[in-house]
């Protein structure tokens, strides 16, 4: 197991490398002089030496390249361009926010997904299965942008259910305050896919030769379904939500935006509208960092879930 | 598409599509139709896929139109006033509009000759009199003298909008059909205007991510070895950043904004999916028979990755660019939502969407509601085509 382990750290090394030269690249050569646009109008010659000085833009490439990389594994990227604030301190603060929205919408929204997946997969073939999907369709199809416009200005600015937007430096009052609505909002976005792709999930289970067998010796249709096929059809979900949690971390940005919740993804478009390269460069190669680490963690989990799976 | 390149007698699953049926008089050779005549058969016997194909038929058509300029070139003509209502509602709530816009209307400037030379005398002189500036209201100030940067730009768009203007203003509405924007646009035509720059955006980078990872896919399940291995790399690294945010990074670092930006965004970001599938078609249609044949008549290495393997993986690209499509035309939206998208003064749904945002709080919902209603009906259409298209092409798949 550690040596597992240790071995896919190991093999992490060259895709964590090439995500470094892949933001290295975009951020030094294609987006043009860093000091130019740390620079912006106001900027005369001297000014722009002085800033390539402080950026090291001066230096040869490789130089760049160490700095940038000894910046990354000692998480100091220095500060903000646009607040000065220190950029570990930027991520430091703005996890709590989005954790308290992401982790409760993670939880609610997997456990309603396999529910009605489930429930759905029981009446396969009805007009009940069918109308459910078809709203899924048609659920997807609107954009987020239009359920928060929409939900925010309903429930929270006409009927005054939940407030508007805003944030406190209480946990308690966070979550059951103000990320009530981002939550809520957050489901009727993603339940409608997670629910129609574990719905495939399922049906791939139920005609399994043990799902015949379960049925011969007289289980209960019910059983079959929440204990025999669910423990099977185990292994897609946990990769699908094990893999769709990092996108979730930067996913949540349009909520954080609308609602002012001073998360991680709000701090990207800041970031993005700012031209706030430090930001955006950590906070990029971080999550993507973190993305490997949960793959792993996905195949580790699946040896839980699945005595048949050998880490090899 | 032909199929009929694959010229192989050996069993490949896809029969030529045309031999000679005039040929042999009187006895009915056994055609096999080939897999688009039988995905196309497939295809129309599902009531579905066939409304959904022509709504997206119907889009794709307004697009040609509204491109050929045959449509909606007349969007930004201030047609109705501001925040006219739809026509169904009526114009009763248009009272309490109209006294938001009309003095945009109504503030004309009065006509200054900018060579006047005793211009600036008379600005003083109208100053310095401030018995009778409360009875009679000084015209608001539009010109700052010699150093106003912008007189220049000011003064054409003024000659502009009093041309314009001067018909414009004399028959606005006050209704519209579907309402009216801030300005006094029709919705229903820059519905279709933005339509139009949405539609393009997503089809574009659609083929262009397409293309990217079919080329990709096929170098690295053809070749394989080292070649694989630096396609993989490249793609565990593009799929390590989760998409929404390698597409801001990529949005921050490309300064200018422009259709064209945005499609190189999404078709250079966008093309992992495409090369998993074709790569893993590839590696499996390499050794089949069909490919050694066409390297024992001496078929070089392209003619075979091209000519002959892509025909018989084709259908998982263009199932792939209909995929995309839907996703980079949510994207783009949003995208232009948070302007980092269609630059300024270029209208899409996304743009549409934030102006409609503020609108909501004034109780105009037309904008809103035309953008969402022309968004969500597309791309479920596209999605439900999507899925019986993927459907009738791998029929082992249901």
């Amino acid at each position: 197991m550690t040596a597992y382990i240790l071995r896919r750290l190991w093999q992490m090394l060259p895709t964590m490398l090439g995500v470094i030269l892949l933001v290295f690249i975009l951020f030094n050569w294609v987006g043009g002089d860093p000091a130019y646009v740390l620079a912006g109008k106001m900027s005369n010659p001297e000014q722009i030496a002085n800033i390539r000085r402080q950026l090291g833009v001066d230096q040869p490439f490789y130089i760049q390249l160490w700095i940038f990389i000894k910046q990354i594994a000692t998480f100091d990227f220095g500060s903000s361009w646009s607040t000065g604030e220190t950029v570990s301190n930027i991520l430091k603060t703005r996890i709590g926010p989005s954790m308290t929205v992401l982790i409760p919408l993670t939880i609610l929204e997997t456990l309603l997904a396999i529910a009605l997946a489930l429930a759905v997969a029981f009446v396969r073939g009805s007009f009940t299965d069918r109308a459910v999907m078809v709203a899924c369709t048609v659920g997807m199809s609107i954009s987020i942008l239009v359920y928060i416009i929409v939900f925010q200005y309903v429930l929270g600015y006409k009927l005054g259910i939940f407030p508007v937007q805003g944030w406190g430096d209480n946990v308690v009052q966070n979550l059951f305050r103000y990320s009530l609505l981002p939550i809520l909002i957050g489901l009727a976005v993603s339940v409608a896919p997670s629910l129609r792709l574990f719905r495939t999930f399922v049906l791939d289970e139920v005609n399994q030769d043990y799902v015949r067998t379960a049925r011969a010796k007289g289980v209960s249709e019910r059983r079959i379904l929440w204990v025999h096929v669910l423990r099977n059809a185990a292994i897609p979900i946990i990769t699908y939500v094990m893999s769709n949690l990092p996108a979730l971390l930067i996913g949540a940005f349009l909520i954080e935006r609308f609602f002012s919740i001073p998360g991680i993804g709000r701090e990207v478009i800041l970031a993005v509208e700012r031209s706030d390269f430090p930001v955006i460069k950590a906070i990029t190669v971080y999550v993507a960092a973190a993305t490997m680490l949960f793959n792993l963690l996905t195949d580790l989990l699946y040896q839980a879930v699945d005595p048949r799976v050998q880490l090899k | 598409m032909s199929m009929s390149n694959i010229a192989t007698p050996l069993p490949t699953g896809v029969p030529p599509r045309q031999p000679g049926a005039g040929a042999r008089p009187g006895i009915r050779p056994a055609v096999s139709p080939g897999l688009w005549a039988l995905a196309w058969r497939r295809l129309r016997a599902d009531r579905v896929a066939m409304v959904a194909l022509a709504v997206v038929v119907s889009y794709l058509t307004l697009l040609v139109l509204s491109m050929s300029g045959l449509v909606a070139r007349d969007w930004e003509n201030e047609v109705g006033v501001n925040y006219a209502p739809p026509g169904f509602v009526g114009a009763q709530s248009a009272a309490d509009s109209s006294a938001l816009g009309n003095d945009s209307v109504k503030e004309a400037p009065p006509p200054e000759n900018p060579l006047d030379p005793l211009r600036d005398v008379l600005r003083e002189l109208r100053a310095a009199t401030p018995a009778g500036g409360d009875a009679a209201p000084r015209p608001p100030v539009n010109d700052y003298g010699i150093a106003d940067p912008l007189q220049a730009e000011m003064d054409a768009v003024r000659a502009e909008l009093a041309m314009k203007g001067a018909a414009a203003s004399m028959v606005r509405r006050e209704t519209l059909p579907f309402g009216a924007d801030k300005w006094g646009h029709d919705i229903v035509k820059k519905t279709i205007k933005g339509a139009e720059t949405s539609i393009v955006v997503g089809l574009v980078a659609a083929l262009l991510a397409t293309v990217l990872g079919t080329l990709f896919g096929a170098m690295a399940g053809y070749f394989g070895g080292r070649v694989d291995d630096i396609f993989n790399w490249f793609y565990s690294i593009f799929t390590s950043v989760p998409y929404l945010l390698l597409i801001l990074a990529v949005a921050a670092v490309l300064q200018q904004k422009g259709v064209l930006t945005i499609v190189l965004i999404l078709g250079l970001t966008g093309w992992t999916g495409t090369f998993r599938l074709i790569r893993a078609e590839y590696l499996k249609h390499k050794n089949r028979e069909y490919v050694w044949a066409a390297d024992a008549i001496g078929a070089s290495n392209l003619r075979k990755m091209f000519s002959h393997i892509f025909p018989n993986v084709s259908h998982v690209a263009l199932v792939q660019v209909s995929i995309l499509v839907v996703s980079f035309i949510k994207s783009e939206v949003i995208l232009s939502f948070l302007g980092f998208g269609v630059p300024v003064g270029t209208v899409s749904w996304g743009s549409m969407l934030n102006e409609a945002q503020n609108e909501l709080i004034l109780g105009k919902w037309w904008q809103l509601t035309a953008a969402s209603i022309a968004m969500a009906l597309l791309v479920t259409a596209f999605s439900l085509f999507t899925d019986a298209l993927r459907d009738a092409l791998d029929p082992k798949l249901k």
